[in-house]
């Protein structure tokens, strides 16, 4: 494995703390870079680095700030996206609880890159302890400067904001999360204008994950070279892997973008528990589509799990043994979608409640042959109508479980038929 | 400009507008729920889809804008399937209760349904329940959560048009409903509209409940007497079975789009404002002339008149004219009561009766007509307030009085109207409604109303617009303007007309303001008039 890079301070107790962290270096990159370099050279910089998005999306970072208007009179905000509600997923968490000097030195680089004055950071509302050590950092970080008026003597800016979400899993779309931050219903926005051009406030706004960020003092401190060779082709960098399910050792894992999946499962997270067999991953979040223990020979990252018709998405990591139910797999993650669409475009509504219900009678043994295709056709007509991904991501769970598992979708809805059952 | 293509016929467009602007510039038809012209864009309906060329889905046409070269279908294969998909999603949980819903028959699930769905339907679940139905949220409208189909458009008229922000969603999810805030009612001024532009029965008009199946309703355009503004309405009547619903045949008023007068709304005084055409009618001739009450027909009550008229002093005589009349009416009105019998006692403005103003829609003036009266008859000064001719009539200096529509004892008092019968020998009255006037008139003769007669108004800024008949004259009462003919036939007058129109082509050749206009040249959106 690899020297930790983004995890290095994770195992250091205390680390959340300036006292513990400063002398680990926190902050210096920030300091030499904040006197040294122009805003240009540092997305320059980060755009050769290869690094991606790691809230999902994987779009190129160091493009995503080039989109910023030229000779704009409005004021320009960083958003950083800590909402982490993808289920499976608990990579930034760590970083908020463990290590937030490194998120708010990244916050301090990237909002000198693109200008902005004003930061806000958007926080999971259920994470209490990751709060609670963002908040204790971000008031030391004031109290030394590093926030505040004239950061460093370099004659620059920050404030820096953090807000606490209310649960819902929406607001971590970046424009519902905008939209929230507004004080307004967390309701995805109309695309274009997209939020580099018209976002929070109705100024322009770049919105970075968590993670994403707490790259950019690394890359700013070892150069873009160093962080796009970390990775795969186009990858760059190392990528916090969200490990679950049924492995020895779960838990986050900081490996280089590329990463075989088999070697993820068996050999950094010890291989399947009591030794069963492998039924089935899930690699990128309950969005992404599933792989069977077929198909675990990929590449995890952007491009290699795309290539196999699913997605790298926040790299939670989700490993299923031989003793799980598909049914019930399915009938959680149609739950979670059901309980979650925000409702407002009529396919994604009506579609996953439709077939959360659907998903319902066929697990309490009231289903029929016929809703398998049903569902099918339910997930397949939501699919790209709508106005964000999230009619997307609840679609892909009931296409890929069904029809890569559809004997055993079958046989349940036989083998369950409840006597007398009136449906079907 | 921008060349597209639209169902292969090719369209230069004006740049950046969206698709489904140019769709409708086409006059080509989309299923739309969430779009409306006047509000902003929600995208949320999702049912406008269409194929645009070289894009690997159907997009939403009301946010997509064309470009150079674009190639739309709205009718292929993959754009219907993708309308008629979306039709399912928002049907899955409808309750379908068409037959106890007033929308039925305008309602646009049921027209996209036969226009793009007719699918088979799939769903086969416990829709889900909501917890307002056939709930009153106002004095003008009422709410079903269920019918709804969220697509915003009352959320946003609230929000943008009037800015009472009175809706919102709450929930989320296929729990969603769409709710007034908690501790408010609907209630403002403009509340009728949300539920025009409700595209389903979610929203239904009190007023209108239950009254009538649309589809037994006739339509005709006209224009709303309520006020001075003279928005753009279609009266909206019973068609087909007369008197079924006692003696109303007006079921309701709707606003007609008109983009430089009322946009597409109307206010609530106008909308409901529609009861004085069935209600309180004046519909036989009275006349308690020298004691006699024996039943008239209209020659011999016409020939007593002009008999009273052509002997009466022009300067103990006085016209109580009405801004409530059409332009014609009032040209003949001028023609007979001024040119003819050359009175000079005349006004038709009745003092401190300013209403409501607001700087939406609603004017102060509540007459349809002031511009075109004062243009018509009023002048010279002297000419347009009534309270010289009734303060004269109260002193006795009048010997008789031509009154149209006013009620003295509403605008002046019950004492006045008293002292006035005292002190003047003959009170005639034509209206087409009851009143304390009327009541006291020696000769009465019923007219028809707005609804029921064709002609032109013409409003605050001067924009001449036309009235349609919609219905008969109620009872024994005619309009306005055929009486005035038949009277100034049977005052030997050389005038005859067999339409308004035709009385308008003179009216616009002689008042230089309405400067030769003629009712083809007044168009659906009216005609501003010239004067300096
Ligand atoms: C339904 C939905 C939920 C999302 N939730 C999150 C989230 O919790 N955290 C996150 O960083 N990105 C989330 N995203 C992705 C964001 O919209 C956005 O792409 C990301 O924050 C951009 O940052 P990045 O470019 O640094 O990845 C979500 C997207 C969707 C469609
Ligand atoms: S796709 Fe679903 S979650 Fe996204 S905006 Fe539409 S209704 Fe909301
Ligand atoms: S009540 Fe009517 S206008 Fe309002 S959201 Fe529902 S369907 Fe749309
Ligand atoms: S604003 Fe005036 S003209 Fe328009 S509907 Fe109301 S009363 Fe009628
Ligand atoms: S009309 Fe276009 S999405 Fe509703």
């Amino acid at each position: 494995m690899t020297e930790p890079i983004l995890s290095r301070n994770f195992n250091v107790p205390n680390a959340w703390k300036l006292s513990v962290a400063g002398p680990r270096g926190a902050y210096e990159t920030a300091r030499k870079v904040l006197l040294a370099m122009k805003p240009e050279e540092i997305v320059q910089t980060v755009t050769a680095s290869n690094l991606r998005g790691l809230g999902g999306a994987g779009f190129p970072t160091g493009k995503k700030w080039q989109f910023l208007p030229k000779d704009n009179p409005k004021p320009v905000y960083l958003v950083v996206n800590a909402d982490e509600g993808e289920p499976g997923t608990f990579k930034d968490r760590y970083i908020l609880e463990r290590d937030p000097h490194q998120l708010i030195e990244g916050i301090v680089l990237s909002a000198f890159a693109i200008r902005s004055h004003k930061a806000y950071i958007y926080i999971r509302g259920e994470y209490v302890e990751p709060y609670q050590n963002l908040k204790a950092a971000l008031d030391e970080a004031y109290a030394e400067n590093f926030l505040g008026k004239n950061i460093f003597g370099s004659g620059w800016d920050l404030d820096l904001v953090v807000h606490r979400g209310a649960g819902a899993y929406i607001c971590g779309e970046e424009t519902a999360l905008l939209n929230s931050l507004e004080g307004g219903k967390g309701f995805p926005r109309l695309k274009p204008p997209f939020p580099a051009i018209v976002g929070l406030f109705g100024c322009p706004t770049i919105i970075n994950n968590v993670e994403t960020l707490a790259c950019v003092p690394h890359i700013l401190k070892n150069g873009a070279e160093w962080f796009a060779n970390l990775g795969s082709p186009g990858n760059g960098g190392t990528h916090l892997f969200s490990v679950s399910g049924h492995v020895k050792k779960p838990g986050v894992y900081e490996l280089p973008m590329g990463t075989p999946l088999r070697q993820m499962i068996y050999t950094h997270a010890g291989g399947i528990r009591n030794d069963r067999a492998l039924k089935a991953v899930i690699p990128g979040g309950i969005s992404a589509k599933i792989l069977t223990a077929g198909e675990i020979d990929v590449k995890m990252d952007y491009d290699g799990l795309k290539a196999a018709g699913t997605m790298l998405g926040s790299a939670g990591v989700m490993v299923m043994d031989e003793t799980t139910c598909m049914v019930k797999m399915l009938l959680v993650a149609a739950k979670f979608f059901a309980h979650e669409s925000c409702g407002q475009c009529s396919p994604c509504r009506e579609g996953t409640g439709w077939a959360y219900k659907v998903v319902q009678r066929i697990y309490s043994g009231e289903g029929d042959l016929r809703d398998l295709d049903t569902l099918l056709k339910v997930a397949r007509n939501m699919e790209g109508r709508t106005i964000c991904v999230f009619a997307d991501a609840a679609a892909w769970p009931i296409q890929s479980y069904i029809t890569k598992f559809r004997k055993e979708f079958e046989n349940y809805i036989l083998n369950h038929k409840k006597a007398g059952a009136v449906h079907g | 400009m921008a060349n597209i293509t639209i169902d292969g016929k090719p369209y230069a467009v004006k740049d950046g507008i969206t698709i489904i602007e140019a769709i409708d510039e086409a006059k080509i038809e989309l299923p739309r729920y969430c779009y409306h012209p006047a509000l902003s864009i929600a995208g949320n309906c999702r049912i406008c889809q269409v194929e645009v060329e070289k894009m690997p889905r159907t997009v939403i046409a009301c946010n997509t804008r064309v470009a150079e070269g674009m190639v739309i279908h709205t009718q292929s294969q993959k754009a219907k399937e993708s309308q008629a998909v979306v039709l399912e999603f928002l049907l899955a949980n409808h309750p379908l209760d068409c037959p106890v819903c007033d929308q039925s028959g305008e309602c646009k699930l049921q027209d996209y349904y036969m226009q793009v769905g007719l699918y088979d339907p799939k769903f086969d679940d416990v829709k889900v329940k909501k917890t307002k139905k056939a709930f009153a949220i106002g004095p003008t409208i009422m709410l079903d959560q269920e019918r709804c189909i969220l697509c915003t458009r009352c959320v946003r008229f609230a929000d943008e048009v009037t800015k009472t922000h009175d809706f919102g969603v709450f929930n989320r999810g296929d729990h969603s409903e769409l709710d007034i805030y908690p501790g408010k009612t609907l209630d403002n001024k403009y509340s009728g509209n949300v539920a025009d532009i409700c595209p389903v029965g979610a929203l239904t008009d009190r007023d209108f409940r239950f009254k009538m199946r649309v589809w037994y309703l006739g339509s005709q355009a006209s224009v709303c007497p309520g006020c001075s503004r003279g928005c753009n309405i279609s009266i909206e009547y019973e068609k087909s079975r007369p008197y079924h619903l006692k003696e109303e045949r007006i079921m309701r008023l709707k606003p007609r789009e008109n983009p430089e007068v009322n946009k597409w709304w109307i206010c609530d005084e106008g909308r409901y404002g529609y009861k004085p055409v069935d209600f309180g009618r004046l519909k036989t001739l009275k006349t308690n002339l020298n004691g006699n009450t024996a039943p008239f027909d209209w020659k011999a009550a016409l020939e007593e008149i002009a008999v009273i008229l052509k002997s009466a002093h022009p300067h103990r005589w006085a016209l109580a004219a009405s801004p409530e009349y059409t332009n014609e009416e009032l040209y003949l009105q001028k023609k007979i009561f001024l040119d003819e019998l050359k009175w000079n006692h005349v006004g038709f403005k009745a003092p401190g009766q300013e209403g409501y103003e607001d700087s939406f829609l609603m004017k102060a003036d509540k007459n349809p007509n002031s511009a075109g009266a004062a243009q018509i008859l009023g002048l010279e000064a002297g000419r347009e307030v009534l309270t010289p001719i009734v303060e004269k009539a109260k002193r006795g200096e009048l010997e008789g009085l031509f009154i149209f529509a006013h009620d003295l004892a509403k605008i002046y008092g019950a004492e006045t109207l008293a002292l006035v019968r005292k002190n003047v020998k003959t009170i005639i009255f034509e209206g087409p409604n009851q009143n304390a006037t009327s009541d006291a008139a020696d000769i009465v003769l019923p007219s028809a109303s707005y609804a029921e007669k064709d002609g032109t108004f013409t409003n605050f800024e001067g924009r001449v617009q036309r009235i349609r008949k919609a219905v008969e004259p109620l009872g024994g009462s005619r309009p306005a303007w055929e009486i005035l003919l038949e009277l100034a036939g049977v005052l030997g007058m050389d005038l005859s007309y067999a339409r308004p129109e035709f009385i308008f082509s003179d009216l616009a050749k002689e008042n230089e303001a309405f400067g030769g206009l003629t009712f083809k040249q007044i168009g659906p959106a009216g005609r501003v008039w010239n004067k300096k």
